[in-house]
């Protein structure tokens, strides 16, 4: 295996268990986003991962060759800090450089390498200032191109983008892409915000209580989420999830909830138990005119978030649902009707929080 | 502060001019007392009552720089000069020692949890309220024993019990203070811990560590009991050494103050020196701009 390869990574402070045995490889090239709620251990894993946290048992392979009872300096790997963690004593030029010299480079080499980092990450006017005299943005660049400057095989990136200003981390999403894919590393980015991994992730990993909840495109976690916490985790404003209990229906089961009557395909066996029907902000629509299919409900507020509207509505039925809408809305204590795209709506076991296979994956599983 | 809550009312302005010139008086005055006293002979000083308008002389100095003293009763040897490079080789050397035992341990001390590591911290921090005379007799026995009384190194030894809690305390908070990321950082890099603790972490931990040692450095000049009881004249210190001043005749209070100029000297040019790194880089914007 050539790029990064952890099997077994278990981290215990005390008592508490924080990382419960992890396994994950990453393809050289790749990147994988690492996404779970604060404090659920993505700084530690990381951490672990190059070798800064003692209290980690892990196997650790990077490009085949085993660092696992290897020093944080004897790794070679690249890492971004979420605070940057910039050398507030050395000017940006030094910071950069500090992985090169380590490793005896030439200055004239560390000179040419250091300008091609900064030109590519367009620092190249700031080499001479001190961090201090740097804006969010540039240290947070500055701390991308130390990473990026030795041309490591494995990149660690915890959360970069946390401390910048919206507008920059849009250009950053932008531009990340395309210097992940130019450094060929295996790269590991932790990220709380989904659309961030649903913009760079080849694959994301939801850590939830120490283990790998799933692991997959993040296309495949915002459609077909194994559980209700990680439905819930990924998806901003956060999937609405609807108390019900389906009946057996013609092509699986049929649902009521919100004034809707939905049929599903999924697996029957989810009949007469109590369940959760999820269904995204985004999939519901609004309408001023009844619709067929559509329910009563009464609008409460709006926020935009981004380009769209965030609508907080409720339901003639009771329940509260959130829609994400684009254009404008009528004013808050309107009627209106709500219109559920079911192509992507989800059944969780209400108990269990695990999703209803859909029918379909069964048959391919049959097959 | 005085330029962002002095823009209203003139009132509280002046009132906080007030109180800082009762404050500068009351602390400065002594010390401008003994310096322009420093410049008069005996006779001037117990003049009542006691007169700003004086001959200065240097008679003073004099006699304390070539060591003999003039007096009613005839000629005495002073051997303050010799204190005075006593008191600066004990503490410098103190010092000196002390950070380079103290400043590791304070790193070890905020950077890694083990075993007894907040009793041994505790018990370090103990000797420095401990009441010196409780150790006092045990150590001048053993010192006796050990061959260190009335030796340098028994005095810069006995003098890590004022130095090095001192040290270790104050620069164990700049180490907790200082984010352990950017060393984390330097290590992935690829340098050794070494490297990342002494390229990284005692720059940062810098004005601390200037700080500590000159409040080390004050605290072993003014320090007067370990030297009475531990050394004879050849080795004690000036704050000993202004005993003699104390003579059969009288007290000379012109030589005392100009004593105590000259020894509060070169704690002052160093605090003045060092001020520099004490203010600046306090707060560096390391991380989180």
């Amino acid at each position: 295996m050539n790029g990064l390869d952890i099997h077994g990574l278990r981290v215990a402070f005390g008592r508490n268990e924080l990382l419960k045995g992890i396994d994950l490889t990453v393809a050289p090239g790749e990147t994988l986003v690492l996404f779970g709620p604060s404090g659920c251990g993505k700084t530690v894993l990381l951490r672990a991962i190059a070798g800064l946290e003692p209290a980690a048992r892990a196997n650790v392979r990077i490009a085949g060759r085993d660092v696992s009872t290897l020093g944080p300096e004897s790794r070679g790997l690249g890492m971004a800090f979420q605070n940057f963690a910039l050398y507030p004593h050395m000017t940006a030029r030094e910071n950069i450089a500090s992985p090169l010299q380590a490793r005896n480079v030439t200055p004239a080499d560390i000179e040419t390498r250091v300008n091609e980092v900064a030109a590519l990450l367009r620092i190249t006017h700031v080499l001479g200032h001190s961090p201090k005299e740097l804006s969010n943005g540039q240290k947070q660049r500055t701390a991308l191109a130390r990473a990026l400057v030795g041309k490591p095989k494995v990149l660690l990136l915890d959360d970069p983008l946390r401390n910048v200003d919206a507008k920059l981390r849009y250009e950053m999403r932008l531009e990340l892409p395309r210097l992940l894919r130019a450094a060929g590393a295996a790269t590991i980015y932790v990220s709380q915000d989904y659309r961030e991994a649903m913009g760079l992730a080849d694959r994301v990993a939801i850590l939830l209580d120490g283990h790998i909840a799933q692991l997959a495109p993040p296309e495949e976690i915002y459609d077909a989420p194994n559980s209700v916490k990680v439905a819930r985790l990924f998806g901003d404003p956060p999937i609405n999830l609807l108390p019900c209990r389906p009946v057996a229906g013609p092509r699986g089961v049929a649902v009521s909830a919100a004034g809707w009557q939905i049929n599903l395909a999924v697996e029957r066996g989810a009949a007469g138990r109590s369940c959760l029907l999820g269904i995204r902000p985004e999939a519901i629509a609004l309408s001023q005119s009844e619709q067929p299919g559509a329910a009563r409900a009464q609008l409460i507020a709006t926020t935009p978030l981004h380009e769209r509207l965030v609508v907080l509505l409720r339901a003639a039925t009771g329940e509260e649902v959130v829609a994400s809408v684009l254009g404008a809305v009528p004013p808050p204590g309107s009627a209106v009707w709500l219109m559920a795209d079911t192509t992507h709506a989800l059944l969780f076991d209400a108990e269990s929080g695990a999703r209803i296979p859909a029918v379909a994956q069964m048959v391919e599983h049959a097959a | 502060m005085a330029r962002i809550d002095g823009t209203g009312s003139p009132i509280p302005r002046i009132l906080r001019a007030i109180a800082l010139v009762v404050v500068l008086v009351f602390f400065l005055f002594p010390i401008l007392w003994i310096f322009l006293m420093s410049f008069q002979t005996n006779e001037t000083i117990l003049a009542i009552p006691p007169s700003l308008a004086f001959t200065p002389t240097l008679i003073n100095y004099t006699s304390l720089i070539s060591g003999h003293l003039q007096t009613a009763a005839g000629s005495l040897d002073l051997p303050f000069m010799h204190n005075l490079f006593n008191s600066v080789l004990l503490s410098s050397v103190s010092v000196l020692v002390s950070l380079v035992l103290g400043v590791p341990a304070a790193y070890a001390f905020a950077r890694f949890r083990f075993r007894l590591g907040e009793d041994i911290a505790f018990t370090l921090l103990s000797f420095r309220f401990a009441p010196p005379l409780l150790v006092l007799l045990p150590l001048s026995l053993y010192f006796k024993d050990l061959g260190l009384a009335n030796t340098y190194t028994g005095l810069i030894w006995v003098y890590q019990l004022i130095c090095l809690p001192l040290i270790l305390w104050i620069v164990r908070g700049y180490f907790e203070d200082a984010s352990p990321d950017v060393e984390y950082a330097y290590r992935v890099d690829g340098h050794s811990w070494w490297r990342a603790f002494t390229r990284i972490a005692i720059p940062l931990a810098g004005p601390g560590i200037a700080a500590a040692g000159l409040l080390a450095f004050i605290f072993a000049w003014n320090n007067f009991v370990f030297a009475l009881i531990l050394a004879s004249a050849d080795k004690q210190p000036v704050t000993v050494g202004a005993l003699a001043f104390v003579t059969a005749s009288g007290i000379q209070y012109g030589q005392i103050a100009a004593a105590i100029v000259l020894s509060i000297m070169p704690t002052l040019a160093l605090a003045l020196y060092a001020q520099r790194w004490l203010v600046e880089g306090l707060s560096l914007g390391a991380v989180k701009g």
